[in-house]
């Protein structure tokens, strides 16, 4: 009876102690996630006369819809085939068939994604409604695929090297986490300088290392340079908290284990796959689960440094649901991406989670 | 110690102050956005101290926000019922903010208005909604010399240079190898710049954001002409005559007169360095005419009364009483700005007749063309912003203006209408 008391005493004390985050986390995290889930089916506006409609999943289905068209070459009067001067190949453009033609209303309004050839004679092509979600949706998976491993395992290799009992050990522990305290709003813009393409401090570089030779290159200015520089200097900001959390990890391992291992003549790569990583394996869970929700919101460096351009190669999906929420009115968009990413970062979370999970041996 | 004394004592006598004022007439509230800029803000003062002091009834009182966050602001008091008496606003947002209800039409006398550049005048559904002190302008930024030196003819407001002749000067100035680039558009300025900059070029090719017959933008921003714009422009890029998106900001502020580049598209608020800096060999050239006529965009920062004052009637009284010649004179001699009408001109150092920058309420007068008015517009120029910036890096011209033309579709759809 006394035991029940005190345990219910106890009890109530604890849920007055986690009041304020709960109210915390239910207003700020969870009341907004429902209403960005009601307004993903309306039509909502930040503001407008016009009353709101509930309009189902119609901004999901023309978010992700996707069309096929297979084109042949064009023929001339007689049924050949009609050749440029340099002998190719003549295709109608896209937009034949996706602007108002009557034969292929499913098309109108839709925008070429990808194009493929079949043969010679034909070209498949994938059609979005939205191509700017898919580009965006496209670019941050391969951002993600790209940042997660080699992010991590930078980080394991630097939580390695400053793991040594060195004098002055404390001084690059401290270098290689201050990106990190660093806000990545003041980061970008400091690399956005680092990254200009005529008086750039890594053109500069370069030219300096090359003797003359390498010409200045623009890097956040062409397609094919703009993300490899985002994700170069996303690892340098965010490599420094990993590699704290990895040092964690590695200080729980006893020493005794690496002992046992030197005795029994062990080399450095043998001490590092049998006793090193089996010992860091939750950190590993951790840090992957981590480090992969994080690119996942890869936002302030594409807003600060090249706002998704040139020509969509740095799309983001968060920067997307920002610039359509925010940026022109349409809080129903903005809404509609965020319900998705949510989904999409949870599957893959769980899944991640499946594959790492404790598997009991027989 | 002292310190803390004097801050008290100063909070003190202003809560004594204000309450003074309150008590004997009503409260005005006003917002602008113009935070942290000193002589904007005195000059915004002395209208509002001769305001109060002029009558008994009315007390104004201004509260400063920076410009980046002004809009947010707004939208953020209209969904919480805060709005205050007089608001002000970018020119092109009005009939958006008229649309959303925040703004009501204006009770001005028609005699004031008549006599005010059209520029200066916010009109949407047949009622004035704002009115602005001052309009601004664009001009081609050129040197004498380098004109002259390549045999350029200096072009005039009645006779300003054509298309063709045109890509020729770029050519023949690209030719010398002088200079970096040769026609500075300003691609580092994003924003509403390119709207404003850029898309009085389309409505000179014949172009325009929106097909006013059926307010629709397909058939209009990516129709023949604008096609032909935007060919023309690709151009620019492909030539190697004009920057970048990736434009250095600093090159921007500075390129043209550190003579990295020949040509520059800017506007009047960088004229009066450009002056002190070139002096007579400075040229502020009218733009150039595609086929539909010399354009520039017109409608700078105006002042409006908020739908849901109490004092309606006190708002009106107080945007008339800004509008008098001196002070209209005295905003364009602290900073800059063309003063909206002839008389105000006439009084101000820099445009009067024979000032340094009278070029520029010649050009606001006789080019200035109004960016669409519709609610529409604060989407259709970011879209346009998005296909111009694609456009000059590599897009397929069509392609990114079918693009824009959906996305405003789409929107006004999506808002019934407007």
């Amino acid at each position: 009876m006394g035991n029940n008391k005190l345990f219910k005493s106890q009890q109530r004390t604890g849920w007055l102690m986690a009041a304020p985050a709960t109210l915390l986390i239910f207003f700020f995290l969870v009341l907004p996630f429902l209403m960005a889930f009601g307004f993903s089916l309306t039509n909502q506006r930040i503001f407008s006369p016009n009353p709101t409609e509930f309009v189902g999943l119609h901004n999901f289905k023309n978010m992700l819809s996707v069309h096929f068209l297979t084109v042949e070459a064009e023929k001339d009067e007689t049924g050949a085939f009609k050749l440029d001067n340099n002998g190719n190949y003549q295709f109608p453009k896209t937009r034949k068939f996706t602007r108002n033609n009557p034969d292929y209303p499913h098309l109108n309004k839709t925008r070429e994604w990808m194009k493929f050839d079949v043969g010679k004679t034909k070209k498949f092509y994938v059609l979005a409604r939205d191509l700017i979600f898919m580009k965006a949706l496209t670019i941050t998976i391969l951002f993600v695929l790209i940042t997660a491993p080699l992010q991590a395992g930078i980080a394991l290799l630097l939580a390695m090297l400053i793991n040594q009992p060195l004098r002055g050990i404390n001084i690059y522990r401290t270098i290689y986490f201050m990106p990190v305290v660093i806000s990545m709003v003041v980061v970008s813009v400091l690399w956005k300088f680092i990254y200009d393409g005529e008086n750039g401090l890594l053109n500069a570089l370069l030219h300096f290392f090359s003797v003359g030779y390498f010409e200045p290159v623009d890097w956040l200015g062409q397609t094919d340079t703009a993300l490899g520089a985002i994700i170069a200097m996303s690892i340098w900001q965010g490599v420094g908290f990993h590699m704290i959390i990895w040092l964690a990890g590695l200080q729980t391992i006893p020493v005794d284990h690496y002992e046992v291992a030197r005795l029994e003549g062990a080399n450095k790569w043998q001490t590092f796959s049998y006793v090193t990583w089996p010992g860091l394996r939750n950190t590993a869970i951790l840090v992957m689960v981590i480090i992969t929700m994080q690119a996942f919101t890869l936002f302030p460096q594409v807003a600060v440094m090249t706002r998704g351009g040139p020509l969509d190669s740095t799309q983001s999906l968060v920067f997307q649901m920002v610039e359509r929420g925010y940026g022109k009115q349409d809080i129903a968009g903005g809404s509609t991406i965020s319900v998705f990413l949510f989904l999409f970062v949870l599957s893959i979370s769980l899944f991640q989670r499946y594959i790492t999970r404790e598997k009991i041996h027989g | 110690m002292k310190n803390i004394k004097s801050i008290l004592l100063m909070i003190f006598s202003t809560i004594f102050l204000s309450a003074n004022i309150a008590s004997a007439a009503t409260t005005l509230s006003m917002w602008y956005h113009g935070a942290g800029n000193q002589t904007e803000k005195d000059l915004l003062m002395q209208i509002v101290n001769d305001f109060n002091n002029s009558q008994s009834d009315y007390a104004v009182e201004v509260q400063d926000f920076p410009q980046e966050s002004y809009n947010d602001s707004v939208t953020a008091a209209a969904l919480a019922g805060n709005l205050p008496d007089i608001i002000d606003v970018d020119g092109p947002i009005m009939p958006n903010w008229a649309w959303s209800g925040y703004l009501a039409p204006l009770s001005i006398s028609q005699d004031v208005l008549d006599k005010m550049l059209p520029g200066a005048i916010g009109s949407w559904n047949g009622e004035v909604y704002s009115v602005g002190l001052w309009d601004a302008a664009c001009a081609i930024y050129a040197r004498k010399s380098d004109l002259e030196e390549n045999g350029i003819r200096i072009p005039t407001l009645d006779n300003p240079w054509t298309k063709s002749e045109f890509d020729n000067i770029l050519a023949t100035l690209d030719s010398t190898g002088k200079y970096d680039y040769v026609f500075d558009v300003g691609m580092a300025w994003t924003g509403e710049w390119y709207a404003y900059a850029f898309g009085p070029m389309m409505q000179s090719f014949g172009g325009d954001l929106f097909d006013t017959s059926n307010g629709k933008a397909d058939g209009m921003i990516n129709g023949d002409a604008a096609i032909e714009f935007g060919e023309w422009w690709q151009s620019l890029m492909n030539n190697g005559y004009a920057p970048g998106t990736s434009q250095d900001g600093g090159d921007r502020e500075t390129g043209f007169l550190d003579g990295k580049y020949a040509l520059q598209l800017n506007g009047n608020w960088a004229a009066v360095p450009a002056i002190e800096q070139l002096g007579d060999d400075m040229l502020f050239l009218p733009s150039v005419d595609f086929g539909n006529g010399p354009k520039i965009g017109a409608a700078s920062w105006q002042f409006g009364v908020s739908k849901s004052s109490k004092n309606q009637e006190g708002a009106n009284a107080f945007i008339e009483f800004m509008l008098q010649d001196q002070y209209l004179a005295a905003f364009s001699d602290g900073i800059g700005l063309i003063p909206p009408t002839a008389q105000s001109a006439a009084m101000s150092e820099k445009y009067r007749p024979g000032g340094p920058l009278e070029v520029f309420f010649e050009l606001s007068e006789a080019q200035a063309t109004l960016r669409a008015v519709t609610p529409g517009y604060v989407v259709a120029s970011k879209e346009f912003e998005k296909a111009i910036a694609d456009i000059s890096n590599g897009a397929d011209v069509a392609d990114a203006l079918d693009a824009a033309a959906d996305a405003i579709d789409a929107d006004v759809a999506k808002n019934n209408g407007y």
